[in-house]
C-alpha cells in the first residue's frame, strides 16, 4: 500500500520523502521485562509520525530508543542511510536530533531566552578562552545564534515572557518553551513526548497549531507520542499503535482506527 | 478647488508631508519597531524609499486614482506605509479593526467596494477569503507576514516585499506615473476613509480630507507644542481616528517618531523601553494600571508600603499643583523633590510614563482618582473630547486648566453651540467631508452651515469656558416623576470603583433606576485569593455573597453621591445584579471601542430586567455566548437580584 522505497503524498498535498530513520526488529529489556517486543517501522522525512498505545505500552521506551537515550539488545536503528552505533547523547543532539520531555526538564532558574539559547549549543564552536574574551568570534557568534533564538521566539509567540523566569511560568506555556529549545536546535528530526499532555482545549489547539506550522515552515521530521486520541488522529501522517511493548497496528490514521486489534487494545476485549 | 486651498501654506497631502520630511529630516527615526528583540528603525529617508517602492508595486498590479484599499492588522510600520503607499497613488485608504469578525468585515469591504486588501497576517488573510465570494469588487490581496501562507493559492494573493520588489525593478518606467498622481491631489481630495464602530446601527464611512487631517494635526501639534524630537507608541486600533491622526496626521506634520510594539502582550514592556514623550490611552488602560500598582503594593513588604502611602498622599496634596505651576511652600516641594527620588520616580520609569509631555485620555470619562493619581506624580494628563467626525479634535485641556470632570475648552479653530435639549454641536476646519454612500445620515448630522450634531448632551460651565458632557443626548431621558435620568453618569460612578467593570443602569420612563453589573476579575479575584476565597470561574466568583456585599456597598455610596446631585437625584440604582458574564464586543454587546449598546442590551436581557423591576428575588436564565473563532454555545446561570438602599432625603427633592 506504502511505497517503501520512494515517498508518498499526504492527503492534504504535502510530499513525503523516503526513510530517515528505520527500526528493525528491535528489541528492549529491562532486567527480565521486555519493554518493546521485536518492533520494526520507519519515519520518512517531513512526516509526522505518532506513536500511541495505551498506558504501559512502551511509548516512551520507543522514543528513547529513538533518540539513541536507550540501546536495544537485539535489532538495529538506522538512521540517514548507516546503522547507528551506541552514541553519546550530545554526539545524537549533533546528529541533528533533538526532544522535548514528557516532565518538562528546562532550567527553571534561567529566563526563557536564555532557556532556547542553550539549544543552540551543539551550534556554536568557539571554545572557552575565546569565549572568555568575547569580542570578536564569539561575539559574532553570539549574535548570529541569538539572532536564531529570536526567530523561534517569535514563530511560538512567546516575545512577551522572553525574559522571564521559566519557574514563574504557567505549566502550557513551559511547554512551548521547551518545543522552542527543541527548535532552536534546528533538528531534522523532532521527537514530542506527550506535548500535550495536561492541558486544557485552547492550549492543545495552539500546540497542535504550532506542531502543524514547524512541519510545515521548516519542513521538520516529527515523531510524537500522544495520548489524546483526537490531536493524533488530526495531527500525524502516519501512526504506530502499540500494546504491551507489541506493534499491533501501523497506517494511516483511517486505517489504525478502523483496525481490529486497535480497537481492541483500547476498548478492551471480553473474556468469553 | 484653487479659491478653496487658498492662504494654506505646505504641502497639502499626506505624501507632500513625507517628501518633505524626508528631505527635511532625513536622517532622523520615523518610524521603529521592535521585532526579534530588537527594536529596528526606519529613517524618514528610508521610509520614504519603502513607500515608494510599495505604491510603485501597487500601480504595478492596477491600483487606480479613487480605489478603497482596506488595510487590517495590528500597529506595524509597514502597514503605516500601507495607507500612505495607498494615498500616493491616489487611492483611498480604509483601516479596519483588526478584532473585527468576517461578517462585520464583509459589510465594510462591501459598502466601500474596496479592490486592493493589505492584511497584516494569515488571520486576517483567512477572514478576507472566507467572505471574499461576496465582495465582487475584490481583487487583490497583499499580505505582511508570510508565515503558514507558503501554500495558499497565489492568483490574488501576494507577499508584500515581493509587490515592493516588483515596484523598486519597475522605478524609472512607472516613477512618472505616481509622481503625476500626486501631483493631482489637493488639499480636498480624501485622505483616508474611517468606519464609524457604531453604538447603534452599520457602520458608517467617514470621509476625511487632506485639509480636515492637515489642518487638524497642524493646530493639535501648536496646541501641545509637540516637537520633532517627541515619540509616540502606536497600540491603539489603526482603524481608530485617534491613532490615525496620532500616528500619521501628527507624526507626519511634526516629524516625530512612531512606535510599535511587538505584539500586544509586550505592549507594558515596550512602553517602559520607549518611553514616550507624547501618550494617549482611554481610560481603561490607565486604570488597569493603576490596579496593577495597587496590587502588586499590597504584596510589597510593610516599609515599602508605608514608604508608598506617606509618599502618595504628600504627592495628592500637591502634586496637581507642582504641575500646574502653582506657587508651593519650599518644604512641601522639598519633600515633593524626596518623593521623585524614591516613589514616584522609579514608579513612573516602571509605568513607562518617566518622559511624557503631554499625555491625553478620552472617549469615556475618567475616574477623579485616576486621574489624580497620575497627575500628582507629575505625569501631565489631560483629557480632550472629541469624534471621528471632528477628525478627534473639539475641545481639550490645556496646560494648568486640567480638572477631571470638564473635557477642556474649544480646541483652536473649533467654534462650539449648546442647542436648547442640551446637545453639542461644533464646527471647524476639521469637519468631515461626509458620510460615504450615505447623503441621509450627512444631512442629518451635519447642517448646511457646517454644524455637526455630537449626539452628546452637556453645558459649558460659566466662568472658566469649560466643556462638561453629561451623557449621550439620545441615552438622556425622563424617569417616571419627570426627573432627569442620565444613565452614563451613573454608570461612570459606577466604573470608577475599581471592582466594577462595567454597569449599564435602566429606568428611561419607569419610577426607579435598577443596573446590571459587571465585576473587574483582576481587581476582584485578587481580592478572593487574599481572603481564601476559592472559584472556579467569572460566573462562580461573580455571585459569590461577599463579593454581592461589596457590589451592594459600592452601589449604595454611589447613591449617596448622586443624592447630592439635584438634577439627577432621581438615578440612584434601587436593584442590581451582578451578570454572569463580561458583556463582549464579539456578543455584539459593546463596541469595539467598548461602548455599550444599551438597545442590543435591553433586547438579549430582556428577561433579568423584568425580574429587576417585579419585585423577585433571583432570575433564572440562558444566554447565548459566541467565541473569539465565531462559534456559539450559552451559559445558564441563577441571578440574585439585590436591594440597594436608597437616599430618601433625595426623592423628596427630586418629587418636589
Amino acid at each position: 500500500m506504502l511505497d517503501q522505497t520512494e515517498g508518498y503524498t499526504t492527503a492534504d498535498g504535502r510530499k513525503i520523502g523516503g526513510v530517515v530513520m528505520e527500526m528493525k526488529n528491535i528489541t528492549l529489556r529491562f532486567g527480565g521485562v521486555e519493554a518493546i517486543k521485536d518492533i520494526s517501522f520507519d519515519i520518512r522525512e517531513g512526516e509526522i509520525r505518532a506513536i500511541i498505545g495505551p498506558n504501559g505500552a512502551g511509548k516512551s521506551s520507543m522514543l528513547n530508543v529513538i533518540s539513541g537515550f536507550y540501546v536495544p539488545q537485539d535489532g538495529e536503528v538506522w538512521y540517514k542511510g548507516s546503522r547507528r552505533p551506541p552514541m553519546k547523547p550530545y554526539e545524537i543532539a549533533r546528529q541533528g536530533i533533538a526532544r522535548t520531555f514528557q516532565n518538562i526538564a528546562l532550567f527553571e532558574g534561567m529566563s526563557v531566552l536564555d532557556n532556547v539559547m542553550t539549544g543552540r549549543l551543539t551550534h556554536m564552536h568557539t571554545g572557552i578562552w575565546r569565549q572568555a574574551i568575547w569580542r570578536g568570534k564569539a561575539e559574532a557568534e553570539e549574535t548570529a545564534n541569538r539572532e536564531v533564538a529570536e526567530k523561534i521566539i517569535d514563530f511560538l509567540e512567546i516575545q512577551a515572557i522572553r525574559k522571564t523566569p521559566v519557574a514563574r511560568l504557567p505549566y502550557g506555556l513551559k511547554k512551548r518553551v521547551e518545543l522552542a529549545r527543541a527548535l532552536a536546535a534546528e533538528p531534522s528530526l523532532l521527537l514530542l513526548d506527550e506535548p500535550m499532555a495536561g492541558m486544557n482545549v485552547e492550549e492543545k489547539e495552539d500546540m497542535s497549531r504550532f506542531v502543524l506550522d514547524v512541519n510545515d515552515e521548516f519542513g521538520t521530521t516529527i515523531a510524537l507520542i500522544e495520548h489524546d486520541m483526537g490531536v493524533v488522529m488530526d495531527l500525524s501522517d502516519r501512526v504506530v499503535v502499540m500494546d504491551y511493548g507489541k506493534k499491533i497496528g501501523d497506517g494511516t490514521p483511517d486505517e489504525v482506527r478502523n483496525n481490529q486489534d486497535v480497537i481492541d487494545a483500547y476498548l478492551g476485549v471480553a473474556h468469553d | 478647488m484653487n479659491t478653496q486651498s487658498e492662504g494654506v501654506e505646505g504641502p497639502q497631502s499626506i505624501p507632500a508631508l513625507l517628501h518633505r520630511n524626508a528631505s527635511e529630516f532625513a536622517d532622523a527615526p520615523a518610524y521603529r519597531e521592535k521585532e526579534y528583540g530588537i527594536w529596528q528603525s526606519w529613517s524618514w529617508r528610508e521610509t520614504l524609499e519603502e513607500v515608494e517602492a510599495l505604491a510603485l508595486g501597487l500601480v504595478d498590479l492596477g491600483a487606480r486614482e479613487g480605489d478603497f484599499v482596506a488595510v487590517i492588522g495590528r500597529n506595524r510600520p509597514r502597514l503605516y506605509w500601507a495607507m500612505i503607499a495607498a494615498e500616493m497613488v491616489g487611492a483611498v485608504p480604509v483601516p479596519l479593526y483588526q478584532d473585527a469578525v468576517a461578517e462585520e468585515m464583509a459589510y465594510v469591504l462591501n459598502h466601500c467596494g474596496a479592490r486592493f486588501v493589505i492584511a497584516g497576517d494569515q488571520e486576517q488573510v483567512d477572514k478576507v477569503i472566507e467572505i471574499q465570494e461576496q465582495l465582487p469588487e475584490f481583487e487583490q490581496m497583499i499580505y505582511l507576514d508570510p508565515r503558514g501562507l507558503r501554500k495558499y493559492d497565489h492568483a490574488r494573493l501576494h507577499q508584500y516585499s515581493h509587490v515592493q520588489d516588483v515596484g523598486r525593478a519597475k522605478r524609472d518606467e512607472l516613477t512618472p506615473e505616481i509622481t503625476a498622481r500626486q501631483a493631482r491631489l489637493t488639499y480636498d481630495s480624501t485622505c483616508v476613509m474611517l468606519y464609524t464602530s457604531g453604538t447603534t446601527g452599520k457602520p458608517k464611512g467617514v470621509v476625511l480630507s487632506n485639509r480636515n487631517v492637515i489642518e487638524t494635526s497642524r493646530s493639535s501639534s501648536e496646541f501641545d507644542d509637540l516637537r520633532q524630537t517627541d515619540s509616540v507608541l502606536a497600540y491603539l486600533p489603526m482603524a481608530w481616528v485617534g491613532d490615525f491622526i496620532f500616528s500619521v496626521g501628527q507624526a507626519m506634520w511634526t516629524g516625530f517618531c512612531t512606535n510599535c510594539p511587538e505584539s500586544a502582550e509586550t505592549m507594558h514592556t515596550d512602553l517602559r523601553e520607549i518611553g514616550p514623550t507624547y501618550y494617549f490611552a482611554p481610560p481603561r488602560v490607565f486604570e488597569t494600571q493603576l490596579t496593577n500598582v495597587m496590587i502588586r503594593m499590597e504584596d510589597a513588604g510593610r516599609f515599602k508600603k508605608w514608604l508608598f502611602d506617606r509618599c502618595m498622599a504628600h504627592a495628592r496634596k500637591v502634586g496637581p499643583a507642582i504641575l500646574d505651576g502653582r506657587r508651593v511652600n519650599q518644604w512641601d516641594r522639598f519633600k515633593y523633590n524626596l518623593g521623585e527620588i524614591l516613589i514616584y520616580g522609579p514608579l513612573k520609569n516602571t509605568l513607562g510614563f518617566s518622559r511624557i509631555r503631554v499625555g491625553y485620555t478620552a472617549g469615556e470619562a475618567i475616574g477623579p482618582e485616576i486621574f489624580d493619581f497620575y497627575r500628582s506624580l507629575g505625569i501631565n494628563l489631560k483629557q480632550l473630547y472629541g469624534q471621528t467626525e471632528a477628525t478627534v479634535f473639539i475641545t481639550a485641556q490645556p496646560d494648568g486648566e486640567v480638572r477631571s470632570d470638564t473635557v477642556g475648552v474649544s480646541c483652536p479653530g473649533v467654534e462650539l453651540k449648546i442647542a436648547e435639549n442640551g446637545e453639542v454641536f461644533y464646527r471647524s476646519p476639521g469637519v468631515f467631508v461626509e458620510y460615504y454612500k450615505n447623503p441621509e445620515s450627512t444631512a442629518d448630522t451635519k447642517d448646511a452651515e457646517g454644524w455637526v450634531a455630537t449626539g452628546d448632551a452637556g453645558f459649558i460651565e460659566e466662568g472658566s469656558g469649560h466643556l462638561r458632557i453629561i451623557d449621550r443626548a439620545k441615552d438622556v431621558g425622563q424617569m417616571a416623576d419627570g426627573s432627569l435620568f442620565a444613565p452614563k453618569y451613573v454608570e461612570n460612578k459606577l466604573k470608577f470603583f475599581p471592582n466594577i467593570l462595567e454597569a449599564v443602569v435602566f429606568g428611561n420612563g419607569r419610577d426607579a433606576c435598577t443596573s446590571f453589573i459587571n465585576i473587574d476579575l483582576t481587581a476582584v479575584g485578587n481580592w478572593a485569593e487574599r481572603n481564601n476565597i476559592g472559584y472556579a470561574s467569572y460566573q462562580e466568583l461573580a455571585r459569590h455573597p461577599q463579593v454581592m456585599d461589596t457590589i451592594q456597598a459600592h452601589v449604595e455610596e454611589v447613591n449617596a453621591s448622586v443624592a447630592e446631585d439635584d438634577m439627577l437625584s432621581g438615578c440612584q440604582v434601587h436593584r442590581f445584579v451582578v451578570l454572569h458574564k463580561e458583556l463582549d464586543a464579539d456578543d455584539g454587546e459593546l463596541t469595539r471601542t467598548r461602548k455599550v449598546r444599551r438597545r442590543i442590551i435591553e433586547e438579549k436581557y430582556a428577561d433579568i430586567i423584568a425580574a429587576l423591576y417585579d419585585g423577585s428575588k433571583s432570575v433564572s436564565t440562558t444566554t447565548e455566548v459566541t467565541y473569539e473563532d465565531g462559534r456559539k454555545g450559552s451559559i445558564s446561570a441563577t441571578l440574585e437580584v439585590r436591594d440597594a438602599a436608597v437616599q430618601v432625603v433625595s426623592r423628596k427633592m427630586a418629587a418636589e
